[in-house]
């Protein structure tokens, strides 16, 4: 057992480490960590009005986690797989005795490092909510929580994809669009239009696999298990299928 | 050391490899020639474990790269065509992550590293980036990764292509000082330095071996006595065959 483990995960250390430092080696994590502040800063300032609320929470600076991560989680997968493939590295990394699913949890845990930096960088906005008001702090932690657990998910689509095709923007297109559908599945739009053709259940079915309502009962500073399990069970869904359509190379 | 059974690969109707099969002894420099297209590359990442054969398998130091994959490839130095790499990495950094991902950690790492760069002699451009190297370098790069585990049996696909005539000697004095303790898969389409550094050769066509021999030998089977004579006879005709 202990053997066929260390097989299987025997190069995640050199993956992870490679993957880090390629994001940290070129302008990649700095300029995705810019923008993406940026952005989530102009939503929570300009769009929820932030100041204007009243309340000392950060749920309009939460609300924006979904569609955030829904475009710029795809930008930071994209490269992971596409990139080998284009450089043709994926042979180099084929031919050295490595397990997939060590490559696989490798890269995809560089790139769920970066965008935990990016959440962590937040934090000025978490100091400045608790310098004006008295927030409930253990409702915020658990919202980061679920929230870093979810960009976790949008990072598996985006890493699965790059493995599928060898081309980073097309796999950032398919990526983003996926990414939307499960997304949106839990808009109240897209809800009421299911619930009018499948009626109550249907509706619920579909929300049931949406980012945004799985993600609600955390905005409210609900830890619900079902939310965890289901963000924790998508990656590993994703993750799984990379490690398939990676090793579909060797078949030529 | 290296085993090849009747290997087979077909890309859709494309039948690419034909059953290719030869063995290769400790101390032998192995000249893969043939011209663009033959299957030497298909044959030779089927060889490194990157490509699965349709059917046939290639034992690396007595270990199947079917039934045993990861044995296989441990006891195996590759060099891709074209030496592919980590191109924002340094050289160092690049060594390391090779050392890393075959399970080699601390002293022996470091060794590795270190001797693997005074091997490929590529001390001078540690500090650089590879994505600002000379193609020279750069294949210089990819064969210190290629050869710093020590393994018993090195394929490399063209290692001496692009390279400047300097480069070339210095690459093929590489292979010289090595070639007494290891078995080497060359593949190359410049047939003036198989006599120089391989100790046999091997003609493949169409996914087919078609000779095999010395260099020498080889050579005499051309009307001139040269390998590039023997070179277009032995590919005219098998094309003439299968007109």
């Amino acid at each position: 057992m202990m053997v066929w483990l260390r097989e299987q995960f025997g190069g995640f250390t050199a993956t992870y480490r490679r993957e880090l430092g390629a994001y940290f080696a070129t302008p990649m994590a700095y300029v995705f960590l810019a923008v993406f502040l940026l952005a989530l800063g102009v939503f929570t300032w300009e769009a929820s009005r932030f100041f204007d609320t009243g309340s000392a929470d950060l749920a309009p600076f939460f609300v924006w986690h979904p569609w955030l991560y829904m475009i710029f989680l795809p930008a930071l997968a994209m490269r992971l797989w596409a990139d080998e493939r284009s450089a043709g590295t994926d042979e180099l990394l084929l031919s050295l005795p490595l397990g997939m699913p060590g490559l696989v949890l490798g890269k995809l845990l560089a790139a769920w490092t970066v965008s935990g930096v990016g959440l962590a960088l937040t934090a000025p906005m978490w100091v400045t909510v608790n310098v004006l008001g008295s927030p409930d702090n253990a409702a915020i932690m658990l919202t980061y929580m679920v929230s870093f657990l979810m960009a976790g998910a949008y990072l598996s689509i985006g890493a699965a994809i790059s493995a599928l095709t060898g081309s980073q923007v097309t796999a950032f297109v398919i990526s983003v669009v996926i990414a939307f559908i499960f997304t949106a599945a839990g808009w109240p739009v897209v809800l009421s239009g299911v619930k009018s053709v499948f009626g109550t259940g249907g509706a619920e079915l579909v929300a049931s696999f949406s980012f945004l309502a799985q993600f609600e009962g955390a905005q409210r500073g609900v830890l619900e298990l079902r939310a965890v399990v289901f963000f924790l069970g998508f990656t590993a869904f994703w993750a799984t299928l990379n490690g398939l359509w990676a090793t579909r190379q060797r078949l030529g | 050391m290296l085993d090849i059974q009747r290997l087979e690969k077909s890309f859709g109707a494309k039948h690419a490899v034909r059953g290719v099969s030869f063995r290769l002894e400790k101390g032998t420099v192995l000249g893969f020639l043939g011209p663009n297209g033959a299957g030497k590359s298909t044959t030779m990442r089927m060889i490194a474990g990157v490509l699965e054969p349709d059917a046939g398998d290639a034992l690396i130091d007595g270990k199947s790269i079917l039934a045993n994959r990861r044995e296989a490839q441990r006891a195996l130095g590759y060099l891709p065509e074209g030496a592919p790499l980590y191109e924002d990495m340094t050289p160092p950094e690049f060594l390391f992550f090779m050392a890393s991902a075959r399970g080699m950690n601390g002293v022996a790492r470091k060794d590795g590293v270190e001797r693997a760069i005074a091997d490929a002699r590529i001390s001078t451009v540690c500090d650089q980036r590879i994505g600002s190297l000379s193609k020279g370098y750069r294949r210089r790069v990819g064969l210190a990764g290629a050869i710093l585990h020590d393994p018993p049996v090195l394929l490399l696909d063209e290692p001496t292509d692009g390279l400047d005539p300097n480069q070339k000697r210095a690459v093929r004095a590489l292979i010289a000082r090595m070639a007494p303790h290891k078995a080497i898969l060359i593949s190359t389409h410049t047939l003036t330095e198989v006599p120089a550094m391989c100790t046999r050769a091997i003609v493949v066509d169409r996914g087919l071996v078609i000779a095999d021999g010395t260099p020498e030998a080889l050579a005499k089977k051309s009307e001139d006595g040269t390998l590039e004579g023997a070179f277009t006879r032995l590919t005219d005709q098998a094309e003439a065959e299968s007109a």
